[in-house]
């Protein structure tokens, strides 16, 4: 179990959050002016990386309010949390 | 190679020498500077690459590098369910390949892979999941995969621990049985197919991490590896949940993200479930091995990660579905629990096909259902990159299709929640 830190609520058990993926993709400002392949960038093609990623996290059972927090894949240990945007 | 071939006669002359004799079953042999084609992850699916290479396509100098050692990745983390129905025509036709490359496996290796054809059900607790049972098994039908509904009578009768009382949290209504399914021995798998490539000339080489691409222009030309630098004119890339990683060290971006999924075992019983079964409704499925261990799988880990290891409520939610089914198993004791990186995709569909880039090709986004595909998968992927073009199996498995969007929409229809 991930131990989360929601920057409102503060530490609390992963089973209270649902994971909303890679963060800092940006719908397309001029969608009518895409190629299918920057659509296809946009709608399916993720990073993955393997070390740090900067992800969604939203405290579903808790304020409802989304966050981002940065994250090491391997190690699971978090090292920094702050509000959208 | 000198090849031993196993049989009863060997057993015995053997057994008389005190079991001092036999061979290795593959060399460990140092890289060469150079090979026809690398592939890149010595799982089961890259070991059947290589030997599919080797028999179909004439194509012996060919190495296997493996970071680890083979078959310590997913190959010997999953719950060795085999089955074909799939709802999609382009799923259903490669993994039916796949079912029947299995049939012949043991044979065809000459390596027992334990291939056990139990059957295998699909649990629907709903009028909407009966519905979409009959559905799949209809259309399973069509593309002439064997495929029944059964009522849970049939159900009690051949299963008669489980619970189909209408008082349950999800009652069962029926489920979809595939009999040609089954399941296999997952380690002989990968040594089954290490040692018949092995023996057609392969070069399995093990402790030896892929650290680089290289590339010149718009073409491979080697690899950098923890053992130096080796060429080759083509280099096939099967590594399930680092595929991104590898992506990345050409420049590629993959429509993947890797999750951890977990597996548990029992401690070991007497004979008490002689089939697969598995609830897409409740979400959990089970085997019992022939170890007698009860063999549980169930959802991958919401997060993205590369640590084998996953999250304690998901261990929790994987045993609530089991006892949901099979109520007298509460006082089983666990023993043993896993994970392995698995790739998923945005359709549940793997990616198999050529890049951008000349001579790279790319097998990944099995997720959570690439066991099953072993053999198929190393077929249709040995002759991709034989040929430099998808066999017809494949060809709509492309990366291209997330650019096309001709999507194989699995998620959920392929009869288990991924």
């Amino acid at each position: 179990m991930l131990l989360i830190k929601c920057p409102w609520c503060g530490t609390r058990d992963e089973s209270e959050f649902s994971y909303g993926g890679e963060a800092d993709i940006a719908r397309p400002a001029t969608p009518d002016t895409l190629t299918d392949a920057e659509w296809a960038d946009y709608l399916f093609m993720r990073k993955n990386p393997r070390g740090l990623h900067r992800e969604q996290w939203v405290h579903a059972h808790g304020c409802r309010r989304w966050f981002v927090l940065e994250r090491d894949t391997v190690t699971y240990r978090f090292s920094a949390t702050r509000e959208p945007g | 190679m000198n090849k031993q071939k196993y049989s009863i006669f060997a057993l015995l002359r053997n057994a008389v020498s005190y079991n001092e004799n036999w061979r290795q079953a593959w060399r460990s042999p140092e890289p060469k500077k150079k090979y026809d084609v690398i592939i890149v992850g010595g799982g089961g699916h890259g070991l059947a690459t290589a030997y599919y290479l080797a028999r179909e396509h004439g194509i012996r100098n060919v190495a296997v590098l493996e970071k680890g050692w083979i078959g310590g990745g997913n190959t010997g983390r999953n719950t060795t369910i085999v089955r074909s129905n799939y709802l999609w025509t382009e799923a259903a036709l490669l993994y039916e390949k796949s079912l029947k490359l299995w049939e012949g496996l043991s044979q065809e290796l000459n390596y027992n892979v334990m291939f056990s054809q139990r059957g295998v059900y699909n649990l629907g607790h709903s009028l909407q999941d009966m519905r979409d049972i009959e559905r799949r098994v209809g259309a399973n039908r069509l593309n002439g995969i064997d495929a029944e509904v059964v009522t849970p009578g049939q159900i009690k009768a051949a299963i008669p621990i489980i619970n189909i009382s209408p008082k349950a949290r999800y009652p069962i209504s029926g489920a979809s049985l595939q009999r040609r399914g089954g399941v296999a021995r997952h380690d002989a798998v990968a040594w089954g197919f290490a040692r018949a490539a092995d023996a057609l000339g392969v070069d399995i080489i093990q402790q030896c991490e892929v650290t680089g691409l290289n590339r010149q222009a718009d073409r491979v030309t080697g690899v950098e590896t923890s053992r130096g630098r080796i060429t080759a004119d083509k280099i096939g890339v099967v590594v399930a949940g680092h595929a991104s990683v590898l992506a990345a060290m050409a420049g590629l971006r993959f429509p993947l993200e890797s999750h951890p999924l977990q597996a548990y075992v029992s401690e070991p019983l007497k004979p008490i479930l002689d089939t697969v079964v598995m609830s897409n409704g409740v979400h959990g499925y089970i085997s019992q091995s022939d170890k007698g261990e009860l063999v549980i799988g169930a959802g991958v880990d919401a997060y993205t990660g590369y640590g084998q290891r996953g999250s304690f409520h998901t261990i929790e939610h994987a045993m609530q579905a089991i006892i949901e089914l099979f109520p007298l198993f509460s006082r089983v004791r666990m023993l043993r629990q896993w994970g392995g990186i698995v790739d998923v995709s945005p359709d549940a569909c793997p990616i198999i096909g050529k890049t951008p880039v000349q001579g790279l090709y790319f097998n990944c986004g099995w997720g959570t259902g690439g066991f099953k595909a072993t053999p198929g998968s190393g077929w249709v992927f040995a002759h991709t990159i034989a040929r430099d073009n998808p066999h017809e199996l494949n060809a709509a498995f492309g990366l291209e299709r997330f650019t096309s969007g001709a999507l194989i929409d699995e998620h959920g229809a392929a009869a288990v929640a991924h």
